[in-house]
């Protein structure tokens, strides 16, 4: 297989409703990207395009109907879908198709409005319940997310204080992003436990927000890194895995399709410390205690131990480990598909030492991110390194 | 360079533009309907709940015995063996109070959403349901519970058949 390395990303701001069409929002982080690495359409291969559920928007076919503002015309175009995963999977899928000796270039856009929705996005989601077994119960999205995080804090004997702490933390990071939709510096815990209570032990501010933005960004072989950059990020491992849609059958209080994600990744990228040889991480939070499960999924803490790391600081931007230096999705936003992009996105400007105000200190050399998705069982994650 | 350059100034409207007319929208309504199929294993799953029971499936290769009940094993690759009745009692294997609707409307009293491991079937097999009789301050994962009953000429074959689950 071929080398392949990130070149060039771009984004929109993450915006709580934007005014731009989504084929609009497309074009804007396509360009940016394209910009970045002064490439132009004509030096682009091929395309993919990720962006999560059609109903979203109220339209069919939806990658195709974003094609045009994400630069598919007359290209072979793919588009990726595993929901919430997508965001990570579709960079992944531009992976392969440059590994594979298919294609020399590849852009990846990441799109996502989600306040087109009404009265409100969550509706669109109330179909991952079971048509036959579950959705007469009337169900709420945040059911999934308040029994999987009340089974977490449950099993290793954690207070909502022990995961407030993650929010605090992201939102303050993305005070310094120049696209986020929810930085605060000044936010504190007892903001986060003093936040209303939606689904317990769900609060306000344990949950990102919901948002409209794009990603994108630009992969390329060996040959052409070199002659379009003296800084190129490779991708050095990914992975992907699927547990049972049979979700209520599942252990709820550790992902185990995150850890399988994980060694695959981490066995291409010859990781066999992740502990000592990842730099950064950029796991999925759209929930607090997401980042927290998704850390030792990544086995980059023992199981139930990242809260513990993350009272200590080592997760801080300046600490031992940095993760979600971007601000993630609890502070940068939680435009479903562009999230996940976002991370990836992070982790190229980390590596380069272009994050501005977030950069890292100590020189980063590798970073995972991870997303998370489908009927909340996929794990999907990238190692990207200089 | 930093990546500030990269990020493109995407524009966006308030609430006010919106509350005061200075966005433009379209509105459109879906009409999507549809008629399941219950498929073998749910068709009786729902039959036997109108009956007031609850019933699983097992798999004699890796020996669980899972609800809902499938016609296949997804972790052997072939089909279950035979039709396991389980008990209306089980395990709360994990809990919510849920403080709002889906969308966003509040409630005063919470909806109390679990997944509970039930009786008779393998350990860790769940179905999500409700409780009930209980107050919210004394939900506790780990108690015990019981299935209460739609009286038996109100049942429909229908999850529903079962009103909640009460501690016992």
């Amino acid at each position: 297989m071929r080398r392949v390395a990130i070149v060039g990303a771009g984004m929109t701001r993450f915006v709580r409703r934007a005014q731009e069409t989504g084929k609009e929002l497309a074009w804007e982080a396509a360009s940016k990207a394209l910009e970045s690495c002064e490439m132009t359409l004509d030096d682009i291969d091929c395309v993919v395009i990720g962006t999560a559920p059609e109903a979203f928007d109220g339209v069919h076919m939806k990658a195709e109907y974003l094609s045009d503002g994400a630069g598919a015309w007359r290209k072979p175009m793919l588009r990726g879908y595993v929901g919430g995963g997508t965001g990570v999977f579709s960079p992944l899928q531009g992976w392969y198709h440059i590994a594979s000796g298919l294609f020399d270039t590849c852009l990846v856009v990441c799109e996502e409005k989600m306040s087109s929705c009404q009265p409100h996005p969550q509706g669109a989601f109330l179909t991952i319940f079971d048509n036959m077994t579950e959705r007469q119960l009337e169900p709420n999205l945040l059911w999934i997310f308040a029994l999987e995080m009340n089974a977490y804090m449950n099993r290793y004997g954690l207070s909502k204080r022990d995961i407030a702490q993650v929010s605090v933390k992201n939102k303050r990071n993305a005070a310094l992003h120049p696209a986020a939709l929810l930085g605060d510096a000044e936010i504190t815990v007892e903001d986060v436990l003093a936040s209303e209570t939606l689904a317990w032990p769900v609060q306000r501010l344990d949950v990102s927000p919901v948002t409209d933005g794009a990603v994108a960004l630009v992969l390329s072989s060996d040959t052409v890194a070199r002659r379009t950059t003296d800084k190129p990020v490779w991708i050095e491992g990914v992975g992907w895995n699927l547990d049972t849609a049979y979700w209520t059958n599942r252990d709820l209080s550790y992902p185990t399709y995150v850890e399988e994600a994980a060694r695959m990744a981490y066995k291409m990228a010859g990781i066999t410390e992740p502990r000592k040889q990842i730099n950064i991480a950029e796991p999925y939070d759209p929930f607090d205690y997401k980042e927290l499960h998704h850390l030792e999924g990544l086995m980059l803490f023992d199981k139930g131990k990242a809260p513990e790391a993350t009272a200590l600081g080592i997760t801080q931007r300046d600490g031992d480990l940095p993760v979600c230096p971007s601000g993630g999705l609890l502070g940068v936003g939680n435009p479903i598909a562009a999230a996940g992009l976002m991370k990836v996105a992070e982790l190229f400007w980390q590596l380069r030492g272009e994050a501005g105000a977030r950069q890292v200190p100590g020189r980063p050399r590798r970073g995972v991110a991870q997303a998370w998705g489908d009927l909340m069982q996929v794990g999907t994650v990238i190692v990207a390194g200089i | 360079m930093t990546m500030e350059a990269h990020v493109y100034p995407t524009v966006y409207l308030s609430q006010k533009d919106i509350d005061e007319g200075r966005a433009l929208t379209t509105r459109w309504e879906p009409n999507a309907r549809y008629a399941w199929d219950t498929g073998v294993a749910i068709g009786r799953y729902l039959e036997e709940l109108k009956a007031g029971r609850l019933i699983g499936r097992r798999c004699d290769a890796c020996r669980r015995t899972v609800i809902p009940p499938r016609m296949f094993c997804e972790v052997c690759f072939r089909p279950t063996d035979d039709w396991v009745l389980l008990q209306d009692t089980g395990t709360v294997k994990t809990f919510s109070l849920c403080y709002v609707t889906w969308n966003m409307k509040r409630l005063t009293e919470p909806e109390i959403p679990a997944v509970i491991d039930i009786d008779g079937a393998s350990k860790g097999m769940g179905i999500m349901h409700m409780l009930g009789e209980v107050k919210p301050d004394e939900v506790k994962i780990g108690m015990r519970v019981r299935a209460v009953w739609k009286p038996a000429e109100e049942r429909q074959g229908d999850i529903t058949d079962i009103l909640y689950f009460k501690p016992f």
